[in-house]
């Protein structure tokens, strides 16, 4: 938002000046394009044959493979976390000093703990206990990674939940003791739900991150997207080496794919859930339905944002009317104010991004 | 508890060579997203798009994805003969700048409105608005996610240890290998990441504490 405010409407010097910039970075970014394409094509890696791999139904089948069993132990290691830092959480806020202190400590151990110090530790000891273990025993990488995860991403979780839960205001609780309801009662029926509402962005860019960090299986050789195309690149030669560039580039791209899905579904439940709470608050006041967002955006990239530009928004449509029917006169003033306009367009649709969907810096890994 | 007394060089060593590489991976981190969150916020669209889609680039792609890059395909296509340990520099620094970035961003954003138009009724160009008005101001807010990301990056400096970089993992690997019991090793370790990351923490809070102001 304030990105716009850090310059003023570019006047014809600033316009042209800009202009300048823009070409000159253009062919900065193009250059950096073009070099690393010619560098790929130099090193024989755009060569037909190399990205000719992945018409080969095998080669298909290794990458599904992998990454029905990445989303496999993303989903167990997904479900299993949230279960855990409900669990965490709900004790972390307990009145019993034991299970409080317990629940601190656990959560204050393992998020301290790098994850893939934790998927080694349990990896080895699967391992080493592999016959008392049964099921776990025989599959132990992807035990490994499945509690490894869980138990991190819990502990976040149980942060996440807590934040929350301490987020509900003190007088629903107050509430809910005067209706007489008991403390798992208020707790059940009146905080958890509120606090998973509101955090409920966070929660799944948590879940970003567990999808990440599926990816440390290619450590511990659990047959992971990663290590699956891995060991697959090793087995191919293509003109005499193994095609680890384009492998590693379709891997990549697969994951930024499902995380930025992922993400964006956050983004999206927070506009959703921003837009119905500023529903309820309209429907309070009584005010018409445009009000919110003029207060959305006193800062207007367009126009630079002072006093009069949120006067101006706020009786818009009586404004924008006197200027219309305004004598000729007042179109040349309004065709100059449309050029600025223009020139400033294209930086108000790059500023104009989504919002910062940055989960909560203490959440991230 | 032998191993730890018994094999203390080693752990000496992979305790250094977390702390060097988090440092230096730190500072790669920092001088890159300040200048990304500059180009995200600069008036010229390309830069703008750039700053953009490193950020999207680095903040969706695992980590590990990137050291495979830094492994097999940097030396490869750019510049051979890197160490190791300059690769997982490299691997580190991008990815956590991008985090870096955003963290400064949005502290830019929490600056008052008030202050960037002062700056710059009184004349100020972008660059001077940015570096003497908004960014140390910024720098108040940032500081607490910093905080985070550096202990995220602490953690995240595990990784290069199973790309045969000396560090605190490598050596959890190396003693594991040999045959030591998993949860002596696992304890010291967690121990040596938990004194690094309160080290952080807590030299953090003592920089809030130092800049902090009365408002």
């Amino acid at each position: 938002m304030s990105a716009s405010v850090l310059y003023d409407a570019p006047g014809p010097k600033a316009r042209l000046r800009n202009r300048i910039y823009t070409v000159i970075g253009s062919l900065a970014v193009l250059g950096l394009i073009v070099f690393a394409i010619f560098r790929l094509h130099d090193k024989g890696q755009l060569e037909p044959e190399v990205w000719d791999i992945f018409n080969n139904a095998g080669v298909r089948n290794k990458i599904r493979d992998g990454l029905l069993s990445t989303l496999k132990v993303f989903a167990l290691a997904g479900v299993l976390s949230l279960a855990l830092g409900l669990l965490l959480s709900v004790g972390r806020l307990s009145d019993h000093r034991a299970i409080r202190w317990f629940a601190t400590g656990f959560i204050e151990l393992f998020r301290a703990v790098p994850l893939l110090i934790t998927i080694y530790a349990l990896w080895v000891l699967i391992l080493t206990y592999q016959k008392d273990l049964g099921v776990i025993g025989e599959n132990a990488s992807f035990w490994a990674l499945v509690i490894g995860l869980t138990v991190y991403n819990g502990c976040v979780q149980a942060e996440v939940f807590r934040a929350g839960v301490n987020a509900v205001p003190r007088g629903q609780v107050e509430a809910g003791y005067a209706l007489g309801l008991r403390k798992s009662q208020v707790m059940i029926t009146l905080q958890m739900p509120q606090a998973i509402r509101a955090m409920l962005p966070t929660v799944i860019s948590q879940l970003v991150v567990t999808l990440k960090d599926t990816s440390l299986g290619y450590i511990i050789t659990y047959d992971e997207l990663l290590f699956a195309a891995r060991t697959m690149a090793n087995n191919i030669i293509v003109n005499g080496e193994n095609p680890i560039t384009p492998v590693v580039i379709v891997v990549g791209a697969i994951y930024i794919v499902m995380c930025l899905a992922l993400s964006s579904l956050a983004t999206w439940i927070e506009r959703r859930g921003s837009r119905a709470k500023t529903g309820i608050r309209v429907a309070a006041a009584a005010e018409p339905a445009e009000a919110p967002q003029v207060l959305d955006k006193p800062v207007s990239p367009v126009v630079p944002p002072t006093a009069d530009s949120v006067t101006v928004a706020e009786d818009a449509a009586s404004t924008e009317r006197a200027v219309s029917t305004g004598d000729a006169s007042s179109t040349e003033g309004a065709t100059s104010t449309d050029g600025t306009a223009d020139g400033t367009a294209p930086t108000d649709g790059g500023a104009a991004e989504p919002p910062e969907d940055t989960p909560p810096p203490d959440l991230k890994k | 508890m032998n191993v730890l007394l018994d094999h203390l060089p080693e752990f000496r060593e992979g305790f250094i060579g977390t702390i060097l590489l988090t440092l230096a991976s730190g500072a790669l981190a920092m001088v890159l997203g300040i200048v990304i969150a500059g180009f995200r916020v600069s008036p010229v669209p390309p830069l703008r798009f750039f700053g953009a889609a490193w950020v999207t680039l680095f903040r969706n792609t695992p980590l590990t994805v990137l050291f495979l890059v830094a492994w097999f395909v940097v030396p490869v296509i750019f510049m051979p003969g890197l160490s190791p340990w300059t690769k997982a520099l490299l691997a580190l620094g991008f990815y956590t700048s991008a985090f870096v970035c955003e963290a400064i961003r949005s502290g830019i954003n929490t600056v008052p409105l008030g202050q960037a138009e002062a700056a710059r009724s009184i004349g100020m160009t972008f660059f001077q608005t940015l570096r003497l008005i908004v960014l140390p101001q910024a720098t108040r807010t940032v500081i607490p996610p910093l905080s985070s990301i550096f202990i995220a990056l602490t953690k995240n400096s595990a990784i290069a240890g199973a790309f045969s970089v000396t560090e605190l993992f490598g050596v959890q690997k190396l003693l594991s290998d040999k045959g030591f019991d998993i949860a002596w090793i696992f304890l010291w370790v967690a121990i040596g990441y938990l004194i690094i990351t309160f080290t952080i923490s807590g030299l953090f809070r003592l920089l809030e504490r130092r800049l902090g102001v009365a408002r």
